[in-house]
């Protein structure tokens, strides 16, 4: 294999790999988020809450903005057309998220009833909605969209917005995402809450994982039956970076199980999936919340791998001309981009991790209500 | 068939979402400094009024930080969402400073923030303060990853455009890294941002001193911030005079408009203009009217008595002939895509360096298709196209005096500032306090007019001779527009309301009253400084 396919490779790999971090991190505030009003009756209970994840929501942030960056720089195409397709989705996703920093640093600094409870539903709004929109990104992507490139390399858009906000596929998508991030919040807030909150979050958290569970295996046997992508002959993977000179590609029902079939060994990731919703679910129950948090890892490691093995090599593919589909190979950098900013993964990721990891570990530990009230930082 | 009404609201919601975004920014910046180096006070003497004073300002860092943040976000996004050519043509050199910047700097500010806030109580002395500069580090380091990236904008160094892949392709790290453009921006904004959190410190000490509220916390504050400030201040001056000259060299257009230049200088004799309004249209000077000071401009852009410098009437004209090489370039590199035919791909290198001149050309081209033009039309494209190579001169003009001028104004006061407070008798000058107060939010709206200096200056082009903004937007409806920037409208509207709300009623609670107790009821009553003063004495 030439370097540079085994560098779009590399990058395809860390692209997931962003993708999961992304959704472990962002996902797990989300869903403090989300839970916010249910697991907190009062207002010292929400504070407590809040303040769970207070010092660490900035730090999981830049996963969404790295996710963001990282794309950019790794695969510019699909982040041209992909941000500008579903243009309606991706502006109500940045309105809930600009909404988000603005709810943790304001809430609580005006002891007043109706702003607090304005910003308690903000953060619903702005914990729901992105992951929803996150989840039904990846279902819209599974199914096609409607899009063509010009020969200058601009895209243009064939298909309504209409089309992919009201699809029942990308609604279950949105809706498991959703109820990961419940899971995984929710298990937070059992690591580093006290009753009532433990136990208020541990309803929630085990019955979203059955959910996910349940979704999950539902989207397995629809995606089994959709209508997939696949190259009608050999493909090179190293081939110039650009959608306009591809192969051919061939649309076909089931298309997407090919490389679960080419390579049976890749069914342990959906079994990954599975296997971490469910036994987050039962650990939570049993009262195991760091066990049940990193299972909850292991659950979106199964659902975002599984989407992106039954995709690969394709990223965003086109059903108005599915020549034009994104695929790994051809939406790609440069090399020499993906060489440079490899460098900087390699260097930056773990030093990321490393403190990341040591902040979570100074602020481990209970948060207690009434210190929460004291405190002159707090939330 | 590009809509250039799209065109033009996509512009228009980058800009306001890029000025709103950059009205945080500064202050973070300096701030942030401003902490560590109260913090280091601090650590060193033990002094608990130092630890107050980090405490308190950092209350206000944080809810302009919050904001700045979540604006931040729309523009990591923005580039894919509504500039999609854009994003498409120069993702591949643009996209890697964005993505190190998540990685090596927000990722480092964002999480130490938290630390910041919350880790009082669980890390020691030396710890915090570390975490502490790490804040400051990392929106610095920040601040230079975006800045190299826009300064490819202007000076797209260390890429070239490749016709197998339609987009221009990274070629050199360093030469991205390094660009001289990159270094002037990164020196001048950031620098600017400490100027900002200057006045910002210095302003509301001042406030304190007037109402004699918290006078010691308010003295040493004020200092620190004065003096901080007057060093900002000269090297921001300084710093930006170099970035004038990287113009100079680089964006002679930017520099034309920014001057004024209607036509070629005449060295050594020629006037800084100080006063003149220029007008597009017309392309001379209201009533012929401008008044300036000899034997300036010369050695102010040139730093040299005897380089003429160009004005807009004879860029025009090596843009005409740009323009007709840049058609040819633009049809060959078409003929190329659709045929393969390697004639056509010669002929394409051979116009190639005009090549991003032929898009600007497009835009008057019969229906958008070079194609199209016949020879009865050409010249009038040409002309039209030549003439849309130039920025607005008259808000390039004023955006800049506006900025320098109050450049000056800024190290008037702060040098006075500095002067008594080091001599102990600040709180007799009243005049220099009450305008320290006044002046808060001057140097952000300034930093905004260096902005728009830069970004206007920049037109038509959204990579400087490469790609022209026209050519660059997504091609969203009207209807995607219209809903984008009226959320935008709502929710940042809302946005600033709480930030000044929020930022007027803490300032004027003061240190004490911040920390000691929940903020009571807000009502129109706290927003009274009178009565917030007494209610927490």
């Amino acid at each position: 294999m030439e370097l540079y396919a085994i560098l779009k490779l590399v990058w395809a790999l860390l692209l997931g790999v962003l993708l999961i971090g992304l959704a472990t991190m962002v996902g797990m505030d989300m869903g403090v988020g989300t839970l916010l009003r249910l697991v907190g009756k009062n207002d010292s209970e929400r504070r407590t809450a809040l303040n769970i994840i207070g010092p660490h929501w900035d730090g999981n942030q830049v996963w969404f903005i790295l996710g963001g960056g990282a794309i950019f720089a790794a695969f510019p195409t699909l982040y041209a057309t992909s941000f500008s397709t579903f243009y309606i989705v991706m502006i109500l996703l940045l309105f809930s998220m600009i909404l988000r920093p603005v709810a943790f640093e304001y809430r609580s600094k005006v002891d007043a009833t109706r702003w607090r409870e304005t910003w308690d539903w903000a953060f619903l709004v702005s914990g729901a909605l992105p992951m929803i929109i996150y989840g039904a990104a990846f279902g819209n992507v599974l199914r096609g969209v409607g899009f063509h490139f010009s020969w200058d390399g601009q895209y243009y858009q064939d298909q309504s917005f209409i089309w992919y906000l009201l699809n029942p596929f990308a609604i279950l998508c949105g809706v498991l995402s959703l109820s990961l991030s419940v899971q995984q919040g929710g298990a937070m807030l059992m690591l580093r809450g006290e009753e009532p909150i433990y136990g208020r979050a541990q309803y929630y958290a085990v019955r979203a994982g059955c959910l996910a569970a349940l979704l999950f295996v539902i989207g397995g046997i629809w995606i089994s039956f959709m209508r997939g992508f696949a190259y009608a002959g050999p493909v090179d993977p190293a081939m110039a970076s650009t959608p306009l000179a591809g192969p051919p590609v061939v649309m076909r029902a089931g298309a997407w199980l090919d490389n679960f079939r080419a390579f049976p060994l890749l069914w342990l990731v959906p079994l990954a999936g599975l296997l971490g919703m469910l036994g987050a679910a039962f650990s939570l129950k049993a009262n195991r919340p760091t066990l049940g948090w990193w299972l909850g890892v292991l659950a979106w490691l199964g659902t975002i791998g599984t989407t992106g093995v039954a995709m690969f090599p394709f990223l965003m593919p086109s059903t108005t001309m599915p020549s034009q589909s994104l695929s790994v190979w051809n939406a790609a950098s440069s090399a020499y981009t993906l060489g440079w900013m490899l460098v900087f993964a390699l260097v930056f990721v773990p030093a990321v991790l490393a403190y990341t990891s040591w902040a979570f570990w100074i602020m481990g530990g209970k948060v207690r209500t009434e210190k929460v009230a004291k405190s002159d930082h707090s939330y | 068939m590009i809509d250039p009404t799209v065109v033009n609201l996509s512009r228009l919601q980058f800009a306001l979402t890029a000025l709103y975004h950059f009205q945080f920014v500064p202050l973070t910046l300096g701030l942030s400094f401003m902490m560590a180096a109260m913090e280091t006070v601090y650590v060193i003497t033990g002094k608990p009024i130092y630890k107050e004073m980090t405490l308190f300002w950092g209350k206000l860092f944080g809810i302009n930080f919050a904001i700045g943040v979540a604006t931040g976000l729309t523009m990591e996004f923005e580039f894919g969402t509504n500039w999609s050519m854009y994003s498409h043509f120069v993702g591949d050199v643009f996209g890697t400073p964005l993505a190190i910047e998540g990685l090596m700097a927000f990722f480092l500010e964002s999480t130490f923030v938290g630390l910041m806030f919350f880790g009082w109580e669980r890390l020691g002395k030396e710890a915090h303060l570390a975490v502490t500069y790490l804040v400051a580090l990392g929106s610095n380091l920040s601040a230079l990853w975006i800045l190299i990236a826009n300064a490819f904008m202007q000076d797209p160094r260390g890429a070239s455009f490749d016709p197998h892949t339609m987009r221009m392709q990274f070629s050199s790290f360093g030469a991205l890294v390094f660009s001289p453009k990159a270094q002037a921006e990164f020196v001048h904004t950031s620098i600017a941002g400490y100027v900002c959190g200057a006045m910002f410190v210095m302003g509301i000490s001042s406030f304190y001193l007037l109402s004699r509220r918290h006078r010691e916390f308010a003295l040493r504050s004020f200092r620190m911030a004065a003096l901080f400030g007057l060093v900002s201040t000269l090297a921001v001056i300084t710093l930006g005079d170099a970035a004038g000259r990287e113009d100079y060299l680089v964006q002679p257009t930017k520099l034309a408009a920014m001057e004024g230049l209607w036509h070629t200088t005449r060295p050594p004799g020629e006037p800084w203009s100080l006063i003149a309004f220029p007008n597009d249209a017309t392309r001379k000077n209201l009533f012929n009217f401008s008044i300036g000071i000899p034997y300036v401009l010369t050695p102010l852009v040139t730093h040299t008595f005897d380089q003429a410098i160009p004005g807009i009437a004879a860029l025009k004209i090596q843009a005409a002939a740009r323009v007709e090489n840049g058609i040819q370039a633009v049809l060959a590199l078409q003929r190329f895509a659709r045929t393969g035919d390697p004639n056509a791909l010669s002929r394409f290198k051979f116009y190639e360096p005009d090549m991003g001149y032929g898009f600007l050309a497009e835009r008057f081209a019969p229906e958008q298709d070079l194609a199209k033009i016949t020879p009865l039309d050409i010249h009038e494209v040409v002309t039209r196209t030549a003439r849309a190579s130039i920025p607005n001169v008259f808000v390039e003009y004023w955006s800049f005096r506006i900025m320098v001028a109050f450049g000056f104004i800024f190290l008037v006061v702060f040098a006075f500032g500095a002067y008594y407070s080091l001599r102990n008798t600040i709180e007799k000058a009243r005049w220099v306090l009450h305008l320290a107060m006044w002046l808060i939010p001057a140097p952000v709206l300034v930093a905004l007019y260096g902005w728009i200096t830069a970004e206007n200056g920049r037109q038509p082009w959204s990579v400087f001779g490469w790609l022209p903004t026209f050519q660059a937007a997504s091609t969203h409806s009207l209807g995607y527009m219209i809903f984008s920037l009226l959320g935008f409208a709502c929710l940042y509207t809302l946005f600033i309301g709480a930030e000044l709300y929020l930022m007027f009623m803490y300032a004027r609670l003061g240190p004490r009253g911040g920390a000691a107790r929940p903020v009571p009821a807000a009502g129109p009553a706290a927003l009274e400084p009178g009565n917030a003063a007494r209610s927490w004495q």
